[in-house]
């Protein structure tokens, strides 16, 4: 058996390959205009991943203004007015121009190379959601500055990220907030739908020979559900959208409560794409623990069918579940009830995603590598975050968790705990593939351990003022309330977290002029993304690999055992 | 390497997926349904909320005609599909000029039917619930011909220059699917708007 | 990690016995709707805490045994799965949610679909950017902000019904210890009812992001005896007296005043200065509530306040009539003393900046006069 640390055979792209990997050194002008004409997938994931990267600057920025604000009753670090901005810029910011453009960006870059591809199904296509969406972040951040005014007197949306109607109606806000954010949303939301269906149609039409749907990456499975999500969940987004713009520029009443419209069928239309929308960002965080705690527990996954089957039954059922954001709306009892049980059915697929988590490890021989700490932090916060959703789909109890700050716990430890953790794994894990250098492990562990003391200082302790009776969304409190001590706590995690997100910024830059050479293969993995060089060279494979089994790689390195026997 | 078994050589030859125009379409008609889907539930939600007028059983005509020529053109433009898979370039660009042409007709007869509702019923998209969803459903069903119209164009352009082949009969039969779509979701909005809601 | 996680949860568990009677505390329950889902939601926890040890205890078991021991070279035999076992942790689950279903849907029901008892008192509730309306039917009282019901007896029950809706966006009415929350929505009426075991002041705020202000939308309840209830409401249901026979010109007068540009007044500063106030100089100069009524008349005080037995009857802000029988202004932010009232009315945005109130630009007699006019609305 072959040991780990042996470079394995250069693998499927065989003696072909002879196409010279230098190049003649070129100006900045020429990267710049390769960079910004590019089609490659790879460089497309790059952009989509350092864009996502810098809005997490910003958002996170945004987020410290916020914890500072709150770490005192009636403090004025900020007004009224901006601390509203701060907040649904914060959370826009992170779920559209962070969260699907980084997960978007890993399957642009991971999923052809993992199904033996050497492109998108769509390559322009990709290109053009890429800059779509960049647009659409610049075009929202622009509201700080444009709109009525400049610097000081911009019209960022100040109406939460959900914008509940009719706040967001002319009468209700005046000027041009809220269409930065619906035009933004809008285009972004174009961006995405690109994306997915060019990864659908990666997935279904450019796999290698002997690719079967039973021998994908479950990867590669995720990521075909999610765009199905994204197709579903994010065009209701985009059909509201066009409605309250239609309220806004033409003077409808779609959403306009004073001639006879409804603020619930706002309610309903972002729902159905919110809640979805959680699953499209939580999946591909599954997903990356799917390829990555197999590999450091040193055994395959267990029970890949039932994966793919939980992961699609996760996405239908996320489909009925939307109205449990709706509880204390005023449906009825029947409603309610409904919405519970529909919601308490996610947790029957994803408990079996965690138990399989654990029968993968479970005989193994872990190594703790940082991507693998980070990923046993994941699985850790995963369940905390599906427990607490539970308690939060009994609607007795949400009438009482319901925008408090028990929810915005619950939702950080699902996005934070769950889904940014599965990210730094990622980058840890796939960094090597990307530049051709390891990441620091001394550097990853002050970051894994920061991070892990700072998340939980803040979202642990941020349940409690919300069992304590404090909602969210408000810029101050009151004193006399018993939430300062809490907040003061929750504000000190920040910090904590803060740190360990320059290091990690820090480890990023560093490693990419100073790292440790990575080879094609740094942790002895077993998907196709590793028998290529490190970073891959544009046509990714010289000659179209075919494969026999789900590891492709194993089977190269252990001929007396393939899996392939076994499929 | 030497560790690939030999039957998968074999196996790269037969290897065979589905056509990514056809997957993608298909995708793009997911998505758009979810669209309409939406403006519909808007639709019906506020049908008969109103309390001010017009109704829509005071405005609205059945567009018989122009649903008759949207709907044939899906017969015509499968005539074109087989047409240009047997190679017969010549009944293609005919029956392919007649879809057009009845697509073009469907979105004038909408034409005339909005500039009659906004100059003498005074129905605009803000005079009531009914005229916001009525406008928006369908005019995001007549922006999805419009679009599909000016695609429809591009290859009518294409084909009596002479440089649409047999070859492109799959890329032909991708932008069918959705002007069979467009026509569905018609099917669709005139069944709710023309005869349930008036 | 487990420490952090095993030092939250006590942590938890310490804050919500540590401090029971925090004015929000969700645990510390004085009525029916909070008090059950208080019970739910401990069975929740029960379970959930269940959940939660035992995959917690299977994790730690195997970082800690399957870890890789240095030299090892071997990988370890591969398993591919396991109907059986899948099937174990698919139909336990399944289980577990029957039970927890069954356990709510019963408290949905019995919370929901309650039925009304004749001896139930009926309250209105309207939201508004950012304060709070009560209107109770029976008694034709309108009141703001502090809302007063009378304390239940178990054995004779009087809950209190309430009807939500809103003037202008969405709002969420938030007792913690009393009940849980309801959306409030304009265009719509929810219903909600609240059935107190416990005298006292409760503390809520709207819990639904509605505009600059959200944050200051405070929300208080009184719990009162029957006795002081009945009391309350008759003290409600007095009109003001409308002051003694009005030398002042008729509504309309003031309005003249507008047509004299006086140099140096803001736009909205009208009739004071013009010649009907003029001719009342002498006597206007005097702090006195009869004075403050007139200003408050002649401004657009009235446009927007109702002060019940006078010509007053605006509805975009709160019902003045009683203002002094309420604890605190500005929809709970501050005490309802004199200079409070004062800074109120000169500079709103001072203690609520966003809220709907303008300043109305008087001088600092008129504020004055204002102010000892409110402080007798008693």
């Amino acid at each position: 058996m072959d040991a780990p640390s042996t470079p394995i055979p250069s693998g499927i792209e065989g003696a072909l390959d002879v196409t010279p990997q230098t190049r003649p050194r070129a100006t900045y002008l020429e990267v710049l205009h390769d960079w910004i004409v590019t089609v490659d997938h790879k460089k497309i994931g790059l952009l989509y991943i350092g864009f996502a990267l810098i809005f997490m600057v910003v958002a996170g920025l945004e987020a410290m203004a916020i914890r500072i604000q709150l770490a005192v009753p009636h403090n004025s670090f900020l007004d009224a007015r901006s601390y509203n901005r701060m907040f649904t810029m914060h959370g826009t910011t992170m779920v559209f121009l962070v969260g699907m453009p980084i997960l978007f960006g890993f399957g642009n870059y991971l999923v052809p190379l993992m199904i033996g591809a050497r492109d998108m199904a769509f390559p322009r296509l990709n290109a053009f959601s890429f800059w779509v969406s960049a647009f659409a972040g610049i075009f929202l951040y622009f509201s700080f500055i444009g709109g009525l005014g400049l610097a000081g007197a911009g019209t960022a949306p100040d109406i939460a990220w959900f914008a509940y109607a009719p706040l967001t109606e002319r009468p209700f806000s005046p000027g041009h907030n809220v269409d930065y954010w619906a035009l933004a949303l809008l285009a972004s939301g174009i961006g995405s739908i690109g994306t997915a269906i060019n990864i659908l149609a990666t997935v279904f039409c450019m796999r290698c020979p002997g690719m079967t749907l039973s021998r994908i990456p479950l990867l590669a499975w995720i990521y075909a559900t999610v765009s199905f999500l994204v197709l579903v969940a994010v065009s209701p987004l985009t059909a509201a959208q066009v409605m309250l713009l239609i309220d806004r520029y033409l003077g409808g009443h779609f959403f306009d409560t004073q001639a006879g419209g409804s603020a619930i069928l706002w309610a309903h239309f972002f729902w159905i794409f919110g809640h979805p929308e959680v699953y499209v960002l939580v999946l591909p965080a599954f997903g990356f623990a799917n390829e990555i705690i197999p590999v450091f527990s040193r055994k395959a996954i267990f029970g890949y069918p039932a994966m793919v089957a939980a992961t699609v039954g996760i996405a239908f059922i996320s489909l009925g579940v939307w109205a449990h954001h709706m509880f204390t709306i005023g449906m009825t009892s029947f409603g309610n009830t409904f919405f519970t049980l529909s919601t308490m059915l996610v947790s029957i697929p994803t408990g079996i995603k965690t138990f399989n988590w654990l029968a993968t490890m479970w005989g193994g021989k872990l190594r703790f590598a940082t991507p693998m700490l980070f990923s046993v932090g994941f699985l850790f916060q995963w369940v905390i975050a599906g427990l607490t959703g539970i308690m939060l789909s009994v609607s007795p109890w949400n009438w009482q968790l319901h925008n408090s700050y028990f929810v915005v716990a619950h939702f950080h430890y699902v996005l934070v705990g769950a889904i940014l953790f599965m990210i730094f794994a990622a980058f840890y894990y796939w960094y090597p593939k990307m530049t051709g250098r390891m990441l620091s492990e001394r550097l990853g562990k002050w970051h894994f351990w920061l991070m892990i003391v700072g998340f939980h200082l803040t979202f642990d302790v941020m349940h409690i003022p919300g069992l304590l009776g404090m909602p969210r969304q408000i810029y101050t409190y009151e004193p006399d309330r018993g939430w300062t001590l809490l907040n003061q706590i929750v504000t000190f995690g920040a910090v904590i977290q803060a740190v360990a997100m320059a290091i990690f910024v820090y480890n990023l830059v560093h490693s990419y002029f100073a790292g440790k050479a990575a080879g094609p293969d740094p942790w002895d993995a077993w998907t196709l993304e590793w028998s290529t060089p490190s970073p891959p060279p544009a046509y990714n494979f010289p000659v179209d690999p075919v494969v026999a089994s789900r590891r492709p790689l194993w089977d190269l390195k252990h001929p007396e055992d393939p899996d392939s026997a076994f499929e | 390497m030497s560790t690939i078994p030999l039957q998968h050589e074999s196996l790269a030859a037969t290897w065979r997926l589905p056509s990514r125009g056809r997957i993608g379409m298909a995708s793009l008609i997911v998505a758009e349904s979810a669209i309409f889907t939406i403006f519909v539930v808007a639709y019906i939600y506020y049908m008969g909320r109103d309390v001010s007028g017009p109704k829509p059983h005071d405005v609205l005509e059945v567009p018989v005609f122009g649903t008759i020529c949207l709907l044939s053109s899906s017969f015509f433009i499968w005539l074109a599909e087989h047409a240009i898979a047997h190679g017969n370039m010549r009944s293609f660009r005919i029956w392919w000029a007649i879809t057009f042409l009845l697509g073009a007709i469907f979105l004038g007869t909408t034409a005339q039917e909005w500039h009659k509702l906004i100059t003498v019923d005074h129905l605009t998209v803000s005079t009531n619930l009914f005229g916001t969803t009525y406008y928006s459903l369908v005019g995001l069903h007549a922006t999805h011909v419009a679009v599909g119209l000016i695609l429809l164009l591009t290859v009518l352009l294409f084909a009596l220059a002479g440089k649409v082949q047999t070859r492109h009969s799959e890329r032909v039969q991708v932008l069918a699917l959705y002007w069979h779509f467009v026509d569905a979701v018609w099917v669709v909005v005139f069944t709710l708007v023309y005869l349930v809601s008036r | 990690m487990l420490w952090n996680v095993a030092r939250s949860c006590c942590l938890s568990c310490a804050a919500l016995l540590v401090w029971p009677h925090w004015p929000g505390n969700i645990f510390s329950t004085s009525s029916t709707p909070a008090r059950e889902v208080h019970g739910l939601s401990l069975f929740i926890l029960v379970i959930t805490g269940g959940i939660f040890i035992g995959v917690a205890s299977l994790l730690v078991f195997a970082l800690v045994r399957f870890r890789h021991r240095a030299g090892d070279m071997t990988e370890p035999p591969q398993v591919f799965g396991s109907t059986q076992i899948e099937l174990a942790w698919t139909i336990i689950p399944i289980l577990l949610i029957i039970v927890l279903f069954l356990g709510t849907a019963r408290v949905i029901f019995a919370v929901q679909d309650a039925p009304k008892p004749a001896s139930a008192l009926d309250v209105t509730v309207i939201g508004h950017q950012f304060w709070w309306e009560f209107r109770y039917p029976k008694y034709n009282v309108v009141t703001a902000n502090e809302l007063h019901v009378p304390l239940s007896d178990p054995q004779a029950p009087t809950p209190t019904f309430l009807k939500l809706t809103s003037a202008d966006v969405m709002h969420s009415f938030w007792i913690p210890r009393l009940a849980g929350k309801t959306d409030v929505l304009p265009n719509r009426v929810n219903e909600m009812w609240v059935d107190p075991h416990e005298p006292g002041l409760f503390l809520g705020q709207c819990a639904q992001f509605c505009g600059t202000q959200h944050a200051k939308m405070l929300l208080r309840v009184y719990v009162d005896s029957p006795q002081d209830f009945q009391r309350w409401i008759a003290q409600q249901q007095r009109a003001q007296q409308s002051g003694t026979p009005d030398p002042a010109p008729s509504p309309q007068g003031p309005n003249l005043g507008n047509d004299n540009p006086a140099a140096g007044v803001p736009p909205n500063t009208p009739p004071t200065r013009g010649e009907i106030a003029a001719q009342l100089k002498e006597s206007s100069d005097a702090i006195t509530p009869e004075q403050g009524r007139r200003v408050f008349e002649e401004q657009a005080c009235m446009n927007c306040h109702t002060i019940s037995g006078t010509a007053a009857n605006g509805r975009f802000g709160p019902d003045l009539t009683h203002l002094m029988s309420r604890a605190t202004i500005a929809s709970g932010i501050v005490p309802n003393t004199p200079e409070n009232l004062r800074i109120w009315i000169t500079t709103p945005d001072e203690l609520k900046p966003g809220s709907l109130m303008p300043a109305m630009h008087l001088n600092d007699l008129q504020n004055a006069q204002l102010v000892a006019y409110l402080t007798t609305l008693r």
